[in-house]
């Protein structure tokens, strides 16, 4: 737990510039993968199970 | 501060569920803005939602078939959790908001946590790991993989997808069985509960709480706090919903940077 205290001394950056630098990074390969259009296509039809009757 | 958060959680609630047409006529928004995740709780399948759930869409990608890491559900939560950490559910939650409003009420006594508390708060990583994880990527009844959080659990489903949607809806209204009996009795079980406890699902249910809470360590959105001017006299800790002591304001995982503890203190040392 301490790994973050030590780490914001040592890099010039701080720990969340790290986390969104992550996240596009993570957004990208999400977008090679066509992992938007899985959960557009989730989004976009009624989810009978998350209104609790599928 | 409260009137602020109030304000802002009222003006987001209605924003991301803004397309009135769905709940006219009970069908859900299918345009291109369903790509991206608003970062709290809410239901995809709200008529009025404009963009997707990101539980949602993580137990979506688990659901696929075999198993790919659900990298745009990550990019979601590293984006919204290093930039805001649980801020989102103290300022940007529609669920939130619900059990905010709720909690004003005047019925009964009010109480920061439930008995138990230091174990019930584990629930929420039993919720995230149990249901979205394991419980979306196993097969059930060895057919088809399910989103079992939104299936079995998930209160802001039924409250703001289910009920207007039967409302608006008679072909839904004919499709109702026992499983939305099970989740409607969940919803009413939290919506009791908070009345006299503050935020009972997030505190001990929630999955996107057990999530951005990891990253309130090193989110940008912080409650700064200069020790050495605190005089250490409780105001933050009396006025904060979730009884956090000024050490753990921030910092811990059940932060949701109300900012109650900012208006309470005396000498300004808490800020964000």
């Amino acid at each position: 737990m301490h790994f973050w205290k030590h780490s914001k001394k040592r890099n010039h950056f701080p720990a969340w510039i790290w986390g969104v630098f992550a996240g596009i990074v993570f957004f990208g390969l999400g977008a090679a993968g066509g992992q938007f259009a899985v959960v557009w296509r989730k989004a976009v039809m009624l989810c009978m199970e998350c209104i609790g009757i599928g | 501060m409260k009137k602020l958060r109030t304000i802002v959680q009222i003006v987001f609630t209605i924003i991301t569920n803004g397309y009135l047409y769905g709940f006219l006529q009970g069908k859900i928004y299918r345009g291109g803005l369903k790509y991206a995740c608003v970062p709290g709780l809410n239901c995809y399948s709200c008529p009025g939602a404009i963009a997707s759930c990101p539980v949602g869409a993580l137990q979506a990608l688990l659901n696929q078939q075999g198993f790919s890491v659900p990298f745009s559900a990550l990019g979601f939560f590293f984006l919204f959790g290093s930039l805001l950490g649980r801020f989102v559910c103290g300022w940007l939650c529609p669920f939130g908001l619900v059990q905010d409003l709720l909690h004003r009420i005047p019925i009964f006594s009010k109480q920061k946590r439930l008995p138990f508390h230091h174990w019930l708060v584990y629930g929420k990583y039993i919720s995230l790991f149990g249901f979205v994880g394991l419980g979306s990527m196993v097969l059930f009844g060895g057919f088809a993989k399910i989103p079992a959080f939104c299936k079995y659990i998930c209160p802001s489903g039924t409250l703001l997808g289910a009920l207007p949607l039967l409302t608006a809806n008679e072909m839904l209204r004919s499709q109702v069985g026992g499983l939305f009996f099970w989740k409607f009795g969940l919803l009413l079980l939290i919506i009791v509960l908070s009345l006299k406890v503050y935020r009972p699902f997030c505190q001990y249910l929630c999955p996107l709480g057990a999530i951005y809470g990891w990253f309130n360590r090193f989110s940008l959105v912080q409650v700064h706090w200069e020790n050495d001017r605190c005089t250490f006299c409780g105001a933050c800790e009396k006025a904060c919903p979730v009884a956090l002591s000024v050490r753990e304001i921030s910092h811990s995982p059940e932060c949701i940077r109300c900012g109650k503890c900012i208006g309470a203190c005396p000498r300004k040392c808490l800020y964000f």
